[in-house]
């Protein structure tokens, strides 16, 4: 299954050379980059917070979708590891201009830069640009349209191992948009390489993509079901603009059926965590109450976010059987 | 310009018109087929081909193709595209309406023709718009389209605006007893799909578009093609469905036909996985299960003709994340290969294959072109069947590069090409 994209993403000595997407990478990897992570996060907690690792490397922020959430991570996670950053944000540039995706992409590399992390609205962009980029510039995907968000992924599995150790146990729930959800996806993937018990989905079936079962997942239309003896709930946003689409009729019926609240959790493990991607729509997907509960690790995925991206741009930049 | 007498010989002739299928002689003289077997006393030839193991047909028709002239001459020209034509064994091609601008006046018409003539490869038989624009709204002036030489009017990938435009189409075409070419897609339930709605485009995250979007869009057609009486035709149908339907409809006779694109006969959604911009084609490549269904539509003539869909790009166009890039791969050079493996994998047979590709779309479109028969226009296509080449820069003559085959074995070779009784190709060996 999409050997091509793991056969780019990989070196030969199978360390990581991209980032692109979860699919096709195997446990080892996914434990390896949850293992860097924790060191990165535990020198971190004991407040060494520079290390020289990536120092002059230029890494280019490649934003042609606007996130201030996810840019402002990775700019941090590099200004961490001592590389230089530039932050060019395509929504409002050159391509508006009508220059090409690839034209955009030899310029940059003219300028002798190390690593674009790329986040496009178009599913396949950070591949594409993958395989068209020079041999020396590894790409992160920050983010392709409907298919992967590997890194957000990644930081959702390093919070569900800080808290719940063996992922072999664990009924993950994931609730809501998952049609539209390029994080739904690399989840899935992931919960299933490192060998979770059950991946459920829950969602009305206009969110739901065709065939989802295909991707090792069992399907809940009820959240009460759905939730029952679950480890983990991890609940996605919902856009606004779902109403327009005939996805939904209102976010109040969306939010009655679907948005999580403290009375609907009873059902789950008494040690259930709620997780979200954010940003949140409080009284929508996640009640208040649930959000700032003592259930939610939202706030700790994002302050994970960090040790997660500093372990996957320094494991991308490191040297052929380095 | 002088017409040269030519016998053929040594070759297996297979004429599936008119059943003819065996090893003989072909003899062409003024622009026509003048004999098969023994030459009328006294011809003698001026030009003399041996082509002993070789296959000798009618020049093929294909019933879809875009040649980008006028307007996207960056992409193809009729003089590029016809060069190619003739070397895939196509002597007359249905060229799409929508060029820039769109073949919704004869001026367009006269344009085309006349840029045909003077290249003189092969003969374009051009299908006028069903509607102004192309915009799906107002109709366009058929009559006058026909009387310029449009053999059918369609809306190429362009959506009608509502039944009702379609159902006035149909009939107003219908008055002129015009063939109207009718690409299924519903334009709702296509939405912004970009790919086959299944399981490969669910786990890459690609927009999907649904099965029904075609199947509704020729249930639909077919209700108001029974209705009004006219004379429709299905054109590169992508679902197993899709051909059950027409099956059904031509069963309860309904006077509809259809036809496939080789590359639907071979390729699934399974190749779009690596984000392969080259497989970005519409309709979509679809599951193994609808190539079934079309291959046994083909076998069971409910799908009577094979076209190349060729729709010719600029390296640019396809240079792109797969959903920004331009739909449609450039096809006329592997038809013939393409069809012939249907040969090798037993889902037709040699005879059937050449039928699919002369006589089938000959019907469709009701002209008297793809046959031998002696008085008829000396289209012949000579063809080795055995013979294997690699598709490059020197064996290929579009324009347009962007073929998911590039690089790869072909089985099938054209060697030479009579269109109107004029040698146009001649493979060196």
């Amino acid at each position: 299954m999409s050997a091509q994209i793991s056969n780019l993403q990989l070196k030969s000595d199978g360390g990581l050379r991209h980032f692109l997407a979860i699919e096709g990478l195997n446990k080892s990897l996914l434990t390896e980059i949850m293992d860097a992570a924790e060191s990165f996060a535990t020198v971190t907690e004991q407040n060494v917070k520079k290390f020289p690792l990536l120092r002059g490397k230029t890494i280019v922020n490649l934003f042609f979708e606007n996130s201030t959430r996810t840019r402002t991570t990775f700019e941090l996670a590099a200004k961490r590891l001592s590389a230089d950053l530039l932050n060019i944000n395509i929504a409002v540039s050159a391509t508006t201009k009508g220059e090409s995706l690839l034209d955009t992409i030899r310029n940059l590399e003219a300028m002798h830069v190390d690593m674009f992390v790329v986040r496009h609205a178009e599913s396949g962009a950070a591949y594409f640009i993958a395989k068209n980029v020079a041999s020396h510039i590894s790409v992160i995907n920050a983010g392709d349209g409907r298919h992967e968000h590997p890194t957000q992924a990644m930081l959702d599995m390093f919070t569900i191992r800080r808290f719940k150790k063996d992922f072999s146990t664990l009924r993950v729930a994931i609730v809501g948009d998952i049609l539209h959800s390029r994080v739904a996806r690399s989840q899935i993937y992931a919960l299933n390489i490192l060998e979770a018990r059950e991946v459920r989905l829950i969602a009305p079936k206009t969110l739901l993509p065709h065939k989802v079962e295909s991707l090792g997942v069992s399907v809940f239309p009820d959240l009460d079901e759905g939730l029952e003896d679950v480890d983990v709930v991890i609940m996605l946003r919902l856009q606004k603009e779902r109403m327009n689409g005939a996805f939904l009729p209102s976010e109040h019926e969306f939010s009655s059926c679907f948005g999580l609240t403290e009375k609907r959790l009873r059902v789950a493990k008494s040690d259930v965590i709620v997780m979200h991607p954010g940003p949140i729509n409080r009284g929508v997907e996640i009640d208040s109450q649930v959000a700032d509960g003592p259930r939610s690790v939202i706030l700790k995925q994002v302050n994970y976010g960090l040790a997660v991206r500093m372990a996957i741009m320094s494991m991308a930049m490191q040297p052929q059987g380095g | 310009m002088e017409k040269p007498r030519i016998a053929i010989k040594g070759g297996h002739i297979i004429d599936p018109a008119n059943g003819v299928d065996r090893q003989d002689s072909l003899f062409v003289a003024e622009g026509k087929i003048v004999a098969l077997g023994a030459p009328s006393d006294g011809f003698t030839a001026d030009i003399e081909i041996e082509v002993p193991g070789q296959v000798v047909c009618p020049g093929f028709i294909d019933l879809s193709v875009r040649l980008r002239e006028p307007g996207q001459e960056h992409k193809a020209t009729i003089d590029s595209e016809t060069v190619a034509a003739a070397r895939a064994g196509i002597t007359t091609l249905c060229s799409q309406p929508d060029t820039i601008p769109v073949v919704d006046e004869p001026a367009v018409v006269e344009m085309i023709k006349e840029r045909t003539q003077l290249v003189g490869k092969a003969r374009i038989l051009p299908i006028g718009a069903l509607t102004q624009g192309l915009s799906g709204e107002r109709l366009s002036e058929m009559s006058a389209l026909k009387n310029a030489g449009c053999v059918a009017v369609g809306n190429a990938s362009q959506p009608i605006a509502t039944t009702l435009v379609l159902r006035r189409a149909l009939e107003y075409a219908t008055t002129y007893g015009l063939l109207v070419v009718i690409r299924p897609e519903d334009f709702w339930l296509k939405d912004s799909g970009c790919v086959h709605e299944g399981a490969v485009g669910t786990r890459l995250g690609l927009p999907g578009i649904p099965e029904s979007a075609e199947v509704v869009a020729v249930a639909q057609a077919l209700a108001l093609v029974e209705q009004v009486g006219a004379r429709a035709h299905f054109a590169q149908l992508s679902c197993a469905r899709s051909s059950v339907l027409i099956s059904r409809a031509q069963y309860d006779g309904v006077r509809v036909s259809a036809d496939v694109s080789a590359h639907q006969l071979h390729l699934t959604e399974e190749n779009i996985d690596g984000f392969d911009p080259m497989y970005h084609v519409n309709p979509p490549l679809r599951t193994v299960e609808d190539r079934e269904g079309l291959r046994q539509g083909v076998a069971r003539n409910v799908i009577a003709a094979i076209c190349s869909d060729h729709q010719p790009h600029e390296e640019e166009a396809k240079r792109n994340s797969f959903p920004a890039t331009e739909i449609g791969m450039a096809s006329l050079e592997t038809l013939l290969p393409l069809t012939l493996q249907l040969v090798d994998e037993g889902v037709l047979t040699l005879t059937q294959a050449i039928e699919r590709l002369t006589v089938g779309p000959a019907k469709v479109l009701g002209i008297d072109f793809g046959t031998l028969i002696p008085g008829s226009a000396a289209d012949v296509c000579v063809f080795d069947p055995g013979a294997t080449w690699h598709i490059g820069r020197d064996t290929w003559s579009s324009r347009g590069l962007n073929t998911p085959y590039w690089g790869s074995p072909m089985k099938g070779r054209v060697s030479h090409i009579l269109f109107g009784g004029i040698p146009v190709f001649k493979a060196d060996i």
